[in-house]
Order: C-alpha cells, then structure tokens, then sequence
C-alpha cells in the first residue's frame, strides 16, 4: 500500500526523562501499587517483573497518557471518531503505533464501535474512543453488546464534558453503563487514567464484557508528571469462532443472554471493590463520597477527621456502601454532572442525612473547581483546609471568543449566503462553523447531521422561507447522509451548502474519507461529495470555490431560484492545513488613498483586518484568499505580496 | 525547602501557552518536583482566549482556584488584565506590552482598547511589563515571545535557570533553538530589570 506523505496534527514525542525510582518515586509508586508474590500488582494489570523496573516519568497531557496505557496493554485494534476532549488519544497513537496497531478514524462513532466489537469477538485488545455525544450515536450496538460480551477485550472511552467547554450538553456517560449494565472506570488525575485504561482492558478480558471508560475534561486535557511503564509488542491474530448464541441475538438467544449478564452484575460490584477501584477511609461520623477529578480537589481541602470515600468504578457495591454508611452520621457526596453516585448513596442510606445535587448543596450543572469544593465542605459544616479570596472578574473588556481563522472558507459562504437569501432561515451543524453564528449565519445547531434534518423539518412546515443549510464535510459523512436521503425522498425544498474542506478541522485536522488517506497516512479512495449527493438523488449539485466571490453568488442564486433540494460544495482546503502543506497565496493589503473608511472589509470579520483611525488596515495574520478584495466596493484592497 | 507555585498561563489561541506549559513541566521533571497543569484544547483555540494552569510542586487537582496564582504570565496585555483576579495577594504578574486587539472589536465597532488605559488598571497589580516582541526579534523571531515571557518569569519560579533553559533546548524546534535561547535569555534579563527583587526566588 501507497504511504502519503501526511502531516500528523500532533507534534511527538516530548522529550523526555528517565528517573529511576529513587525514594521520591517509590512513595507514589507504592500508594499505586501492592507488593504480593514477590511481584508489585495493579488493579489487575499485567504483573510486573525486574526488567519493568526502568520506568518513565513524563509531563503528559491525560489523552496521551491513556494513549501511552494502550501501548502497555498493548491493544491491537482502535477506531473512534474525532471529538473534543476525547482526539488527542488515537492522534498520539497514530503517530507512532500504525505498524502495530490496527488503527482507524472511523466515519461515526457507531460504525466505530461496531468495528471495535468485532475485533473484540475475535479475541483481540479493542479500544474505541469519542466523546459523550459520541456515544448517543453509538448507543444502539452499546446496548446489545453487553449481551454478546466479548472474548478479547473491548475498552469504550467516552469523555465527558462537564462546563460544556466544547460541545452541546452535559450529558454523563455513568448513565449509559448503567442502562447496559456494563462496569464503567472513572478516573480522579491523569496518571489514574494511564493506570485504569490499562485496568479497564484487563478487566474486560477477565469479565467479557466491554467496559466503559469516562474520562472528563479536566482529565483528557489536564496534565502532570505521569510515571509509565514499558510498552510491549505482543502481535496478536484475530479468529472469529462461529458462536450464533453469543453473536445472533433472535429474541430466543437474547432473553438467555439477558439472563447471564445480570448474573455476572454481582461479581462486577465485587471486582471493583476488590481491585481498589472503590476504596475508602474511615476517620469520624461524617464522610464525604466523591468520584472523577472532584475527588482531588477533595483530596487537597479535607481536614483530618472526616472519613473519605473514592468511587472510581460503577456498578457500586451496595453492601460494601451500606456498610461504609451506617458508620456515619452525615455525608456529603460531590460528583460532577448527574447525580450517579448520590443515588447509589441515597438508596442505601437509611438513617444517614445524606447532601448532594438532590437537596441543593451541590450545584447539578456545570464543573466543579477547588472554590465550589471549598464552598460545599464550609455548607456541610467541614471546614476546608484552605480558602479562597472570592474576587470578580475586572469589567468593561472587549470579548475575545474564538473565530474562524484569517481566510476561512467558511466566512465567505456565510456572507454570501446572507446576501443571497436575505430572508432565509439557517439550520447549521457541528463544526468550526458554527462559530458562523457571530456572522448571523446560524440559526440552529443541536447535533452531528442535524443541519439538514431540522432544514427539511422545517421545510415541511409551510413556513415559507428560504432554507439554507451549512454542513462541514466530515459532519456530512457521519450522519448527513441519511438526512439528505430522507429531504430528497420526502420531497423537501431546501438549499444545502456542504462547507468541503477536505479534514475534520475543529478537533485537530483529522482526515475523513473526502480526504484521501487513512488515520495511518495510507492512500485511500477519496469519496466523490458530488456523486454521493447525486447518488441519494439530488438533481442540482454544484461545486464552487467559495474564494470566488462572484461564483459563489451566482451558485447560490441559481439555486435559489430552483425547487427540490439543492445542494452547493463549496471547496478549499483548511487554511491552517493548506498552510502547512506549504500553500502560500500571498498578502493583501489596503490602499489608504482608495479606503473611504466604509467598514464593508471590517464587518467581514476576518481577523486580519483592523482599523487604524479611519481607514483599514490588513495585519500580518493575512493568509491571501483575496475575498476582502472581492468584496470593498471602492477597490481599495489589493495583492501587496504575490503567492509562489 | 518547599516549592510550590501556582502558575497562570494566558494568552489567545495560537500564542505557544502549550510549548510555554510542557518547557515548566520538563523543568519539573529535570528537578523532580510533581506538577499539575489544565489547559484549553479543541475549537476554543481558534485566536480565542486561552489559559493553561501549571501547578508546580502539587499532587492534587490541575486548577488554580481565582485569587490563587503566585505568578501570572500573560502572553497578552488584555489577556493580563481579563485573568488579574486569578492573582493571589502578594503574586507576580509579568505581562507582555503586546496587545493583540479582538476581531470583535472591529467587526462590531467598538472603541479599540489603548494600551496605556489598560496598563493603568493593572496597576494594582504591580505588573512586570516586558516588551516580548523587541526582545523577540532582537533574538531572531517574533515568534519566540512566548520563550522571552517565560525567560522573564522565570525569576519568579522555583524552579532553577539550569532546568528552565535545559528545558527550553529540549522542547523547541532544532533550528529555532538559537532563537529560543537567545528569547530567554533577554526575557531573563527583561525581568531582572523590572523592579520585583524582592519576589524573585531565593530572595523571599
């Protein structure tokens, strides 16, 4: 196979350091770490020997950690689709593990997790990984595969989002192990997450079934010294075994699966005690019970006296919690996002006076930080070891949100599309475009493919207007399709404009099967947007350079004035991809003389243009599309530095 | 001796607060302290205010808590004043002159923020201002502001100029190392003159 010459979005590897575990390492090591059989052991990981002994510390983003984890296990087989703060763990092995690895960006998180269980089933060590969203879309074979079981290992990470820092909602992945009846690991701190995705996988091969993995945010994003372990080559052949009882769930077969799996929930519950993932530490008559990073903020303000409980693994034992909880009088549980560990709680209390989310002590939304911590302990009567001096912001500054980059393609099709359809209704989707919504070009956004679905919605509602839908091209990959099949065949009329920029821009440039090469770098076929449009049948299919002004218009003007569902690709590569693959298009820059100070290129805004006094100017930021030019009705802007 | 810092890095998107957080980190590392940071990935990087927390000498959580950082670089001049209440009494901050005006700014015609109005209110702030471009490209790049920031806080860190600079020659490209060390070296020297000795480490 054809290797292209691709640029992996992350840069690798730091450098790094070796320590040898002097006393200062041992002390964490052994608080990690049991020593029995003259071995040390972890939560089920691989035994340790001698020669493991040289062991690596590094300042590690959490995503890299886990990522580092699946070298040690190591796993075979990875697939996932790119989602903030889950991207960096299969970008960071991609970058190095293609010759070992089985590794794929899959077109959508079901078709990911589908893959992944397979590779399962053939007794390979699987891992998937998206975001929580992610894991609505790949629900469906979620649910069913905790019946299957698998015979390898399967590892789900879905990474929660608390604060909704990049995404749509505050969903908490806990709930769906819940509902699968599926273990689920939850780590408190990056080199817990390198540990558990290690547990996670060994554990899953110990129970057969798949285990999902949460880490949040402010673990996949956080960073610290992280203490690693040797990654191995183990090259492991997959073999599927003809099993129609386990793999072919016909009610006949899934009402005996149904059955085994509940059989196996009480040994989960043990194994999860056992294994130290749920642990706790006993010190008067009030506790506080906390789960994920919560717990190390915990860990930092709980003065001595109060016992402490850590859940770092669900399904949570019910007579192991019960028992904790007839020692104390009052607990305070602190979890972030739903209320998971406080129901688990609030059953088995009794007598217990028990806060939380339930009754107000814990705020239900948003993230907790060190001052929320600090401030619920104080509520309860805990006195935290330190305070925070509550200041305020300082007002009156002008906002800096993210925006499209300088040349965007996207920021051209949006003001065309408001100068075509002035009176248009605008659903738009999940992407670096819909920052289009500082332009007044997005009216709607509420998941992966919606764009398309809720324009034909609303299409068929009489409203009238015009409808016009934005959709990147990854996002049309991964579930647009299905809507434009549907909008054409219910016979819908609506305008849809696929934003091609040929990678999935806002997670980290990882391509898609628009752009020709694997997650591995290997030459692949790159799909045709245009013969797919055509092939779910779309009768007006355009493709323009959305950097001609003028084409652009005109294409969007032709259809408007058709009827059916009519679709535009308008095409150019991600400037920052287009940059580093070495296109320079040259630099724009403003004729003071010709500039009548009337604002057009401002309004634009792009972030190259600014004002100086009354006239504009164009800073170094300018990446050369030239649409400003296209659009200063005076011709005040023109090439000041020519491409090569 | 113990050595702990809370340090707040901010800036916009696009500035090097991640190159800036992995060279404190290696330093860490090359001393052996335990370290925690936080920083922004993802879309709010696109020319966005970002902030990165780097908690040197802590094995708890990775954010700073507002009203707790005993150093603050700001790789932005408004970025230092929007980020002035992470500062704990007493904290540094050491901020760059630069000033890169928000879009938002222009796009909607408000009135651009001049550089000496928001140098006056971080008074309070007693700030360590440096002139990270000049120094920057006096170095060879305008590219390696953040190294000069990093070079002039590193006065007010507990971690020793051996580490800080071992750790910039590590984590840089190979052919901006020159550039680099020149950066920090002149940021080094920039924070030397700013009037804060009494702060610097060792001295306090």
């Amino acid at each position: 196979m054809l290797r292209a010459q691709t640029q992996l979005p992350y840069t690798l590897p730091h450098s790094s350091s070796y320590i040898l575990c002097h006393l200062q390492q041992t002390a964490l090591f052994l608080t990690l770490w049991t020593y029995r059989d003259g071995n040390y052991h972890l939560d089920g990981a691989p035994t340790l020997t001698s020669q493991d002994f040289t062991m690596e510390r590094r300042y590690l983003l959490g995503n890299e950690a886990i990522a580092h984890g699946c070298r040690e296990v190591p796993v075979d087989f990875v697939t996932g689709y790119p989602g903030t703060p889950s991207s960096e763990v299969i970008d960071t092995l991609r970058a190095t593990e293609c010759g070992d690895m089985y590794i794929e960006w899959s077109v959508n998180e079901k078709v990911a997790l589908e893959n992944a269980l397979a590779a399962a089933w053939c007794g390979l060590r699987a891992l998937c990984t998206m975001k929580h969203v992610g894991l609505n879309v790949a629900a469906d074979p979620l649910m069913t595969s905790a019946y299957t079981g698998v015979t390898g290992s399967l590892v789900v990470m879905s990474a929660d989002d608390p604060f909704a820092h990049s995404s749509q909602n505050e969903q908490d992945s806990r709930i769906y192990a819940e509902i699968a009846q599926l273990p689920c690991l939850d780590p408190s701190s990056v080199q817990e997450a390198h540990d558990m995705v290690i547990s996670a996988s060994a554990l899953s091969l110990e129970l057969g079934l798949p285990v999902l993995f949460r880490p949040t945010t402010r673990i996949c994003h956080a960073k610290g010294d992280v203490l690693l372990g040797a990654p191995k080559k183990d090259p492991r052949k997959g073999e599927f075994h003809r099993d129609p009882r386990q793999y072919v769930v016909i009610p006949a077969h899934t009402r005996v699966l149904h059955k085994k799996l509940l059989a196996k929930q009480p040994l989960v519950k043990k194994l999860l005690v056992e294994k130290g993932f749920n642990r706790y530490s006993l010190a008067g008559t009030t506790a506080v019970v906390t789960s994920g990073v919560t717990a190390s903020y915990v860990d930092e303000l709980l003065p001595p006296g109060v016992s402490l409980m850590k859940v770092g693994g669900y399904p949570i034992d019910e007579t192991w919690l019960a028992h904790f909880l007839d020692q104390h009088e009052k607990v305070v549980v602190i979890e972030e996002l739903a209320p998971v560990v406080e129901g688990a709680v609030r059953e088995e209390a009794g007598e217990v006076i028990v806060h939380g989310k339930k009754d107000g002590f814990v705020p239900r939304e948003g993230e907790l930080t060190p001052e929320a911590v600090a401030a619920i302990l104080e509520k309860v009567g805990i006195p935290p070891t330190r305070r925070f001096s509550p200041r305020s912001p300082v007002g009156g500054l002008p906002p800096r949100p993210p925006i499209l980059c300088a040349g965007c393609m996207h920021r051209s099709v949006f003001s065309a599309i408001r100068k075509v359809f002035k009176d248009g209704i605008y659903p738009s989707d999940i992407g670096c475009y819909t920052l289009g919504l500082q332009l007044g070009a997005v009216d709607t956004t509420i998941c992966m493919g919606a764009s398309i679905t809720i324009g034909s919605g609303i299409a068929h509602t009489h409203d009238g207007r015009d409808i016009v839908c934005t959709i990147g091209d990854s996002t049309f990959l991964h579930t647009g399709i299905q809507g434009l099949l549907n909008a054409v065949y219910n016979g819908a009329s609506m305008t849809v404009v696929i934003l091609d920029n040929r990678t999935t821009a806002m997670t980290g440039h990882q391509p898609n099967p628009g752009s020709g090469v694997t997650a591995c770098g290997d030459l692949t076929p790159q799909i045709s947007l245009d013969l797919l449009c055509r092939a779910c049948g779309v009768a007006f299919v355009e493709t323009v350079d959305p950097y001609d002004v003028p084409a652009l218009i005109e294409a969007l003007s032709e259809a408007k004035r058709r009827k059916g569902v009519r679709v535009i690709i308008a095409r150019q590569p991600c400037v920052i991809t287009a940059r580093k693959s070495g296109i320079r298009r040259g630099t724009y820059m403003v004729d003071a003389e010709r500039c009548t100070g009337c604002g057009v290129c401002l309004r634009f805004g792009c972030p190259a243009m600014e004002r100086a006094g009354e006239k504009a100017i164009i800073s170094v930021q300018c990446s050369g599309c030239g649409v400003c030019a296209q659009l200063c009705p005076t011709g005040a802007i023109i090439l000041g530095v020519a491409g090569r | 001796m113990t050595r702990t810092c809370d340090l707040l890095i901010v800036g916009v998107g696009g500035q090097g607060t991640i190159l800036a957080s992995n060279i404190i980190g290696e330093a860490c590392l090359l001393e052996g302290v335990p370290v925690r940071g936080s920083e922004t990935h993802g879309m709010a990087q696109r020319g966005g205010s970002v902030e990165s927390h780097i908690r040197i000498g802590s094995s708890h959580g990775p954010l700073i808590a507002v009203g707790s950082a005993d150093v603050i670089i700001a790789f932005d001049l408004l970025e230092a004043l929007r980020y002035s209440h992470y500062l704990a009494p007493g904290g540094t901050l050491v901020a760059n002159l630069g000033m890169v005006i928000p879009t938002s700014v222009f796009s909607q015609d408000h009135p651009v923020p001049a550089r000496d109005e928001v140098v006056a209110r971080l008074a309070i702030n007693d700030p360590c201002l440096i002139e990270a471009e000049g120094i920057a490209r006096a170095a060879g790049s305008a590219l390696t502001q953040n190294v000069v920031m990093l070079g002039a806080a590193s006065l007010f860190i507990p971690l020793s100029y051996e580490s800080m600079r071992s750790a910039v020659t590590r984590l840089v490209p190979e052919k901006m190392l020159g550039a680099n060390i020149s950066a920090f070296e002149g940021g080094r020297e920039a924070g030397g003159r700013c009037g804060h000795t009494a702060r610097m480490q060792g001295a306090g």
